[in-house]
């Protein structure tokens, strides 16, 4: 790790970072400048799939061979959405960018929307990055003015046009189908997938939709080459031939309980403990850690013997999380009530579900009720059961919805009744002694609606 | 009614030529109309602080849509208000894990105490709407808050109050036995 020199926030802390005049001075836009000249779209493609850049927006699919999911020869036009609706719980690396280098992320937008094909790209950010929104669109029209967007650009013949699209606080935009009818002026809801929006996506036409990072990434993959991102990281495991490798600097963010909350970029593959200990400067208030979430509330509870486990594309799966999501690590002290920190997850999701399917719908709202019964001190010991039933049943990957929230509002109870049950069964034993036997049905009136 | 009469007047426009002006600005953004929805419903909304159901009847007419299609897509959106218009300022306290871990929620129950009102209401002089948020992508800064575009870091309960002084806002005053 010493010999890792940070690219994706190399710029932030600079005086004035924002601006075209600094992102050039420190050699900016020369990659762009390069691509134009010298490479055809389909080698940007292919030196994307070389590199071995997987999304960065949770899913970890392959950037490269999503962008060649779009059909051959298509008369157009074609859309590039950049997903800026960053909301993931204990996320903000694509706030940073956006806010401390702009220009870094609108070179690897204008280089990918070349490499697809795209005449307009959309940039889907949430409304609750106000400066993000003020430095991307001074950013936007320098390059306007720079040439770097527009017709024609550097005498290219490639021309092309960005714009800001606004979303109004709701988590389910961040799913990239979602994404796609909210900016189509409807409700937010995900879209069940084939047609997958490569072949028709926004307005029915060939769609990418990439994560901020993700683009950001692009712009030094092709200004350092794919040899280059695939010297750092974790490589395939030869004996997997589904592990598509973890390659490249990664953004980690790291909040909660922690001396130096903050956005730290490593390799990716480095341990939680590392993050913890030698970025975060270790656990607040002199106290250890009792759990972590690993990458946003979705993917689940780490507990304090799995903190060695790497934070990249494959291991994690390995100790019972969902994925490494957006490597958004959140730390708890050894003071936590997991009932309490359960009750934040399923408050979340359930304010979140976007209401399309009913297990998600349903099954988010009757976890948080009956989580919320619990933490009051009317739980049973069944109640356990039936979160995990709720947990093992809501989902893409027990294929009862169409989008992925559910997934990772299950994650979060499957995780903690499983690796903390002796914790929530004492807790339901003290608050409740004379009913936490009972298995017969709990009256309506328990079950709180208000939240 | 009684005598089988109905009334003719039409409602007041809310739309302003500014606000039309705005609107179609956005129209060569996009292949249809309908994607102008969200766009149309921030600009309304930023200029009134909230989006009543006139507006909605006049987006549509702009938009060329079904009226029930614009309030379809802005009820999705829990933004957007339509009972009442916002606070002057409207603040977002973050409840999600980062800033629960650190105090959010009970910043938000300080500021709720202090103001006399729970979150998603206005102050009673209309200077306030104070409502609660799901992460703000802030977690550094935890607790935080989003006051109108301007993000509170790091806070603490003498923060708020301070906050809600700067607004010059009735607050309740705590006797020292409520503490």
């Amino acid at each position: 790790m010493a010999e890792f020199e940070p690219v994706l926030l190399a710029n932030v802390g600079k005086q004035e970072s924002w601006t075209r005049r600094v992102y050039e001075q420190n050699g900016g836009y020369q990659a762009l400048r390069r691509v134009l000249k010298t490479m055809t779209p389909q080698e940007v493609v292919e030196l994307v799939k070389a590199s071995g850049l997987r999304g960065r927006g949770g899913a970890g699919f392959p950037t490269g061979v999503k962008w060649s999911f779009l059909p051959k020869d298509h008369p157009g036009p074609v859309y590039f959405c950049l997903n800026a609706d960053e909301s993931e719980p204990g996320t903000f690396n694509n706030r940073i960018l956006m806010e401390h280098d702009p220009h870094q992320v609108l070179e690897g937008t204008i280089i990918s929307a070349y490499a697809t094909g795209a005449s307009v790209v959309y940039i889907y950010l949430r409304y609750e990055y106000p400066l993000c929104l003020k430095r991307l669109q001074q950013a936007i029209d320098e390059c306007y003015e720079a040439g770097y967007l527009g017709r024609d650009i550097l005498g290219s013949g490639f021309s092309l046009d960005v714009y800001i699209h606004r979303g109004a606080a709701a988590y389910i935009c961040g799913e990239e189908t979602g994404l796609i009818e909210s900016i189509e002026g409807k409700r937010a809801w995900p879209r069940i997938k084939p047609p997958f929006p490569a072949v028709q996506g926004v307005f029915g036409k060939p769609t990418v939709v990439n994560n901020v990072e993700t683009v950001a990434c692009v712009t030094h993959i092709a200004a350092r080459g794919a040899e280059w991102f695939k010297s750092i990281g974790v490589p395939a495991d030869p004996n997997n031939p589904r592990d598509a490798g973890s390659y490249g600097p990664k953004l980690y963010c790291l909040s909660g309980h922690v001396n130096r909350p903050g956005c730290y970029e490593a390799p990716l593959g480095i341990t939680c403990r590392e993050l913890i200990e030698h970025f975060g400067q270790g656990v607040w208030k002199g106290r250890r850690a009792k759990a972590a979430i690993p990458g946003g509330i979705s993917m689940g509870l780490l507990t304090a013997q799995e903190l060695d486990t790497p934070l990249d594309f494959s291991s994690l799966q390995k100790v019972g999380c969902l994925g490494l999501g957006t490597a958004a690590v959140v730390v708890m002290d050894e003071t936590v009530r997991i009932i309490d920190y359960l009750y934040n997850s399923c408050r979340f999701f359930a304010h979140e579900s976007c209401g399309q399917c009913t297990p998600c719908r349903e099954g988010t709202a009757w976890a948080l009720r009956i989580v919320d019964r619990i933490r009051r001190g009317r739980g049973r010991l069944v109640d356990l059961d039936i979160l995990l039933e709720i947990g093992n049943t809501i989902g893409i990957i027990p294929g009862t919805t169409i989008c992925g929230l559910a997934d990772g509002a299950a994650w979060p109870l499957k995780n903690a009744i499983t690796k903390f049950r002796q914790e929530l069964e004492d807790f339901i034993r003290r608050t409740n002694p004379q009913g936490y036997m009972q298995s017969d049905p709990v009256p309506l009136e328990l079950h709180t609606l208000e939240h | 009614m009684s005598n089988g009469k109905v009334s003719q007047e039409q409602p007041a426009r809310v739309l302003t030529p500014e606000m039309i002006d705005e609107i179609r600005s956005y129209f060569s953004r996009y292949p249809t109309r309908q994607a102008v929805t969200l766009p149309a419903l921030h600009v309304v909304n930023r200029h009134l602080r909230w989006v009543p159901p006139q507006a909605v009847e006049e987006i549509a007419q702009l938009l060329e849509l079904p009226p029930a299609q614009v309030q379809d897509t802005l009820s999705f959106y829990g933004f957007f208000r339509q009972d009442a218009p916002c606070g002057q300022v409207r603040a977002w306290v973050c409840r999600s894990i980062s800033c629960a871990l650190r105090g959010g929620e009970e910043l938000l129950e300080h500021m709720c105490r202090r103001l006399g009102i729970r979150p998603g209401q206005t102050t009673p002089d209309g200077k306030l709407t104070l409502e609660f948020a799901e992460c703000l992508g802030a977690c550094e800064y935890a607790p935080c808050m989003l006051a109108g575009e301007e993000l509170h870091k790091c806070m603490t309960t003498e923060d708020a109050d301070r906050f809600l002084e700067s607004l010059g806002v009735q607050v309740v005053q705590e006797s020292a036995s409520q503490k």
